[in-house]
């Protein structure tokens, strides 16, 4: 979607007119932009945002509506308009109207996430039960031929995370139902994510933006860089990557390797390079995103890397799922009677390991409706977990060898460990089922060598040398433009050198898009690996 | 039950799931990971039968845990409402 | 004085920009030199406009028109100007709205088109588009032209900047992309594609006699694809070496059935702009001439020539169909072709332009130009070059038995 013209032109005029109408327009041009964006992807995708978007509106507006009747009621108490009541009768009438509250916030959340889970997983759900019965000889039940809407898994938890915080009460709901609607559809974010939060955006996407020339220029900037990466690194490495994929007998042994380490590169630059095109036309539009990736692939284990790894989704599972799961009233219960009959260890672990698990399957099947990718959320959870409980030792460890921590090579040490691990958990992923993601997996030990493979065998993947030094170079400006930006954002670092340095910075990277890009008719651009998620 | 019973009372549990941390001298205990996720979560069963309250996710938020303090200004106020 | 400061950089910045654009757009642009996928035929268009003097013959067609009619022998036996303006697999519409353009340089006394392709009423191939259309000046012809032209998947912006179409051969330049980076290779007389050697039609199977010959045993046993031309520009294309018959081609007949007419009705749009070609010459007052050039393939089928005679008598054209003057213009396809009948070799096509220049000077009252000095003096230079060229292939013959950079 980010690449093609009538994209790039959209985007041309939606910048010129933004800042040429007044200023308490620019939110409903947007609305209108983001509508245009939508009905071109789909003629009937609007129709599914709006549904969404006026049940969440209106269960946030009903929600605060019993807000209204508690006030009053917390009110008539203090002015002395009814008695004081006892404790319990205080409970129980707040109960009665908390119950409403919920009421609306559990229609609402499944209704959307029910239009979410028919959409994508009834094909899912009918493909396992027609598993189940072919053994008993049953009739196999048709698929169904269903719109899945651009970017329904993004807008959904976008709209879900605001529902359930007017439900708790951590934002004030937006009355303003074309507002709201803005929030729910911003075309940036429904091609690849992030999973915004209603809190985070809502000031800088309904405020008057004054043309600030530097914020343009680093919201161009990064847009830049993002199609580098996306069409320079990530389309060039996916030829060779579906080669891979598309035959495993043939490509096992050293080829997952060679697999591994290219998807990991094609993911990242694919995924990352979406999101800096993605927050740098908000930049562009005076709207602030929060960042989605924070230099993952330099975690120093795997818990560290979710928390700097598509950012906005661990969080939305953290706080929608894994906490409010944790300490839910059953799972209160399971950590008592834990407690009484296994002691505090037990009851320490049992919610959140029940969290973590439920967490990472939910995980996985965001991520698609089959098996291999719930394996893959699951798989992660395992070795969350596992992690989890290792930190002690490794702790004691680290207390014993205090040199060791700060040494450069033992940190980098810890850097490719995770690497590592997270590029065989992506196997699940990247294969097209558990089975044959487990087989490849042991093949790469057992069968190294499988075939006579000769270097050029190897190298020869449908990319030519040239397409071997771009990827090489491309890799390793990404990789130094991480390191460049440890300390600091590297746009404000550029921007504080000398013109004719910045001016080159950008003609080069303009032209490397340009030129080493792969899209157009030669190229049959790939689609961005996330969307369909 | 007033503020300094509560606040012991928290600080008893606080001591049962870690006895080596000093609690009172801590004032950035979620952001500081003092305490982790598996800590939290005890904490908030622990709290709610102590107390007999229902702590909710609308609670759970690193505001009110970074503290003993913050802890009690939390258990006051839902044994308040 | 800061103000002006800051404007002088900006307008260096973007002249910059500008300048780094147009150079690297020239260098990824394909240079059409003869080598694996870049056919001498993507020069035609833009050789042109290199054009000094007028012409009072135009040309317009497929390659049944550049490579089976020889102007030099024309301007040398009859002192007719003439010019072919004709690409490979030239569409219809293209031929019209190259005729549009060429009307817009200068005003020729008659046009000659060539009805092959008439048969196509669709785009064909992006390749062919582009080496018709991009050599074309910028003008409202050319978006019309490249309008009715795109293949599915094709985009104006590709043609508006050509960078965007062929970015991807940065990586696979050739020493050629510089040599002829300025100038492209010259590679045309008047349009005019010239081959010295010869294959016989016996020689080879591209295309098959029996059709038009009438040897009727083989009718029955050979095989000729409709879309032979096609396939050889394939082979072209993809590198691909044999010479069979390509499963994609979409109009590839039935085994055996080749010259089996089945009533071919040319479509609507082929024949709207046929139309337009008409009435634009009538409007400029410009003698219109149909023609069908003598290939074996692809096959010319009675329902086709029938509608072409239906329009020429309805619009009282003249209709020249060199099918039925093989015994006059002495047509022999054991000698007069390249490439086994597809297209014809100077030999052939100086036969059939010994015929159109007497038709042409006798009943068109087509000038001879010979006597004027100053026409003269640049048809000498262009004959020069005609020459060494002959010289040139005669060489490659004799050294390779065939030739290899012509």
């Amino acid at each position: 979607m980010f690449v093609s013209y009538e994209f790039i032109a959209f985007l041309f005029l939606l910048f010129v007119v933004y800042y040429l109408i007044p200023k308490k327009c620019q939110w409903v041009l947007l609305l209108v932009a983001n509508f245009l964006f939508y009905f071109s992807a789909g003629k009937f995708y609007p129709i599914f945002i709006l549904v969404t978007s006026l049940t969440v509106y209106g269960a946030g507006r009903m929600m605060e509506r019993v807000d209204g009747e508690l006030a009053v009621y917390t009110a008539k108490i203090k002015s002395g308009e009814i008695p004081k009541p006892s404790r319990e009768e205080k409970k129980a009438a707040k109960a009665k109207i908390n119950r409403k509250k919920k009421f609306w916030m559990l229609l609402c959340l499944f209704l959307n996430l029910g239009i979410l889970a028919v959409l994508k997983y009834t094909n899912f759900i009918i493909d396992n039960i027609n598993t189940i019965r072919s053994s008993s000889d049953g009739a196999a039940l048709p698929y169904l031929e269903l719109i899945v809407p651009l970017g329904i898994s993004f807008y959904t938890f976008q709209a879900v995370s605001y529902l359930l915080d007017v439900y708790w009460n951590k934002v004030e709901p937006q009355r303003n139902f074309l507002k709201f609607t803005l929030f729910v559809s911003f075309f940036p974010q429904l091609i690849q994510g992030p999973i915004s939060r209603y809190g985070d955006m809502a000031p800088s996407l309904y405020a008057e933006h004054r043309l600030d020339w530097k914020q343009v220029r680093f919201g161009l900037e990064r847009i830049l860089w993002g199609y580098f990466k996306k069409l320079v690194i990530a389309d060039r490495v996916s030829i060779a990557v579906s080669m891979l994929m598309s035959d495993p007998d043939y490509y096992t042994g050293a080829f997952v390797l060679v697999g591994m380490l290219f998807y990991a590169a094609q993911l990242y630059a694919d995924f990352t390079g979406g999101i800096d095109i993605t927050i740098g036309i908000a930049q562009v539009l005076g709207i602030r995103l929060e960042e989605n990736f924070i230099r993952p692939f330099f975690s120093k284990n795997i818990i560290e890397y979710w928390r700097r790894w598509h950012i906005s989704m661990g969080t939305w599972f953290r706080d929608y799922v894994f906490y409010p799961c944790s300490i839910s009233k059953p799972m209160k219960a399971i950590t008592s009677w834990t407690k009484k009959h296994f002691g505090m260890g037990g009851a320490r672990r049992v919610a959140i390991y029940i969290a973590t698990f439920l967490t990472w399957f939910a995980t996985g099947i965001w991520h698609g409706a089959d098996w291999h990718f719930i394996i893959w959320g699951i798989a992660n959870g395992i070795i969350i977990m596992i992690t989890g409980e290792l930190e002690p030792l490794y702790d004691k460890f680290h207390k014993k060898f205090p040199k060791l921590v700060n040494a450069w090579g033992y940190r980098a040490f810890q850097v490719i460990r995770t690497f590592l691990l997270l590029c065989c958990l992506r196997m699940f992923d990247t294969y097209a089922s558990v089975r044959l993601a487990i087989r490849q997996f042991v093949h790469m030990f057992t069968r190294f060598w499988v075939h006579p493979v000769t270097r050029q065998e190897l190298v020869d993947l449908g990319l030519s040398g040239a397409d071997y030094l771009i990827l090489l170079v491309g890799i390793l400006l990404m990789f130094l433009v991480s390191m460049y930006g440890r300390n600091g954002s590297v746009r404000e670092k550029i921007s504080a050198k000398p013109y004719p340095v910045r001016y080159a910075i950008f003609v080069l990277l303009f032209f490397a898009v340009l030129l080493l890009g792969s899209y157009g008719v030669g190229f049959d651009a790939q689609q961005f690996i996330y969307n369909q998620f | 039950m007033d503020v300094e019973e509560i606040r012991e009372s928290i600080l008893d549990i606080l001591r049962e799931l870690h006895e080596d941390i000093d609690f009172e001298a801590e004032e950035k205990m979620v952001d500081d990971k003092v305490l982790d996720s598996f800590d939290l979560v005890t904490l908030v069963t622990e709290l709610g039968e102590e107390f007999d309250v229902e702590i909710t996710a609308k609670d759970f938020v690193a505001e009110n845990f970074n503290s003993v303090d913050s802890l009690t200004g939390m258990i006051a106020r839902l044994l308040d409402e | 004085m800061r103000r002006a400061k800051k404007i002088g950089i900006a307008v260096v910045s973007v002249l910059i920009v500008v300048v780094l654009f147009v150079g690297l757009q020239r260098l990824v642009e394909p240079k059409y030199d003869g080598t694996d996928d870049m056919p001498l035929e993507g020069n035609f268009t833009a050789e042109y406009y290199q054009e000094t003097t007028d012409h009072d013959v135009i040309m317009v067609g497929d390659c049944e028109v550049y490579e089976n009619i020889d102007t030099m022998y024309l301007w040398k036996n009859y002192g007719i100007t003439r010019y072919i303006r004709g690409n490979a697999q030239q569409l219809t519409w293209q031929s019209y709205y190259m005729l549009e353009d060429t009307l817009r340089q200068e005003k020729p006394k008659v046009v000659i088109y060539n009805v092959q392709a008439l048969e196509h009423a669709e785009p064909q191939r992006e390749t062919y588009n582009r080496m018709t259309l991009d050599g074309l000046k910028w003008s409202k012809t050319k978006w019309d032209a490249i309008n009715a032209s795109m293949c599915e998947g094709e985009s104006m912006v590709d043609y508006i900047l050509p960078i965007l179409r062929y970015h991807s051969r940065i990586t696979s330049l050739s020493k050629n992309d510089l040599k002829y980076y300025w100038q492209p290779k010259k590679v045309a007389h008047n349009g005019y594609y010239m081959r010295i050697d010869v294959l016989p039609a016996s020689e080879s199977d591209v295309a098959d006699t029996a059709w038009l010959l009438g040897d009727s045993e083989a009718e029955e046993e050979e095989e000729t694809s409709d879309d032979a031309e096609e396939d050889l520009w394939a082979m072209m294309e993809e590198e691909e070496a044999s010479m069979e018959e390509d499963p994609d081609t979409d109009e590839t007949e039935e085994t055996g059935e080749t010259a089996e007419d089945k009533g071919v009705a040319f479509g609507k749009t082929p024949m709207q702009y046929l139309d337009k070609m008409r009435k634009l010459c009538e409007d400029h007052d410009i003698q219109l001439i149909l023609m069908k050039a003598p290939s074996l393939s692809p096959v010319w089928y009675d329902s086709e020539n029938k509608q072409v005679l239906e329009y020429a008598e309805k619009y009282d054209l003249p209709y020249i169909n060199f099918y039925d003057l093989l015994e006059e213009t002495g047509i022999d396809y054991e000698t007069d072709t390249y490439d086994g009948g597809l297209h014809l070799n100077r030999s052939g096509a100086d036969k059939l332009s010994e015929y159109l220049g007497k038709v042409l000077t006798e009943q068109y009252g087509v000038q001879d130009h010979r006597k004027d000095t100053g026409i003269a003096k640049v048809y000498e230079e262009k004959y020069r070059f005609y020459e060494d060229m002959i010289e040139a292939q005669q060489k490659e013959l004799d050294q390779y038995g065939e030739i290899r950079s012509y």
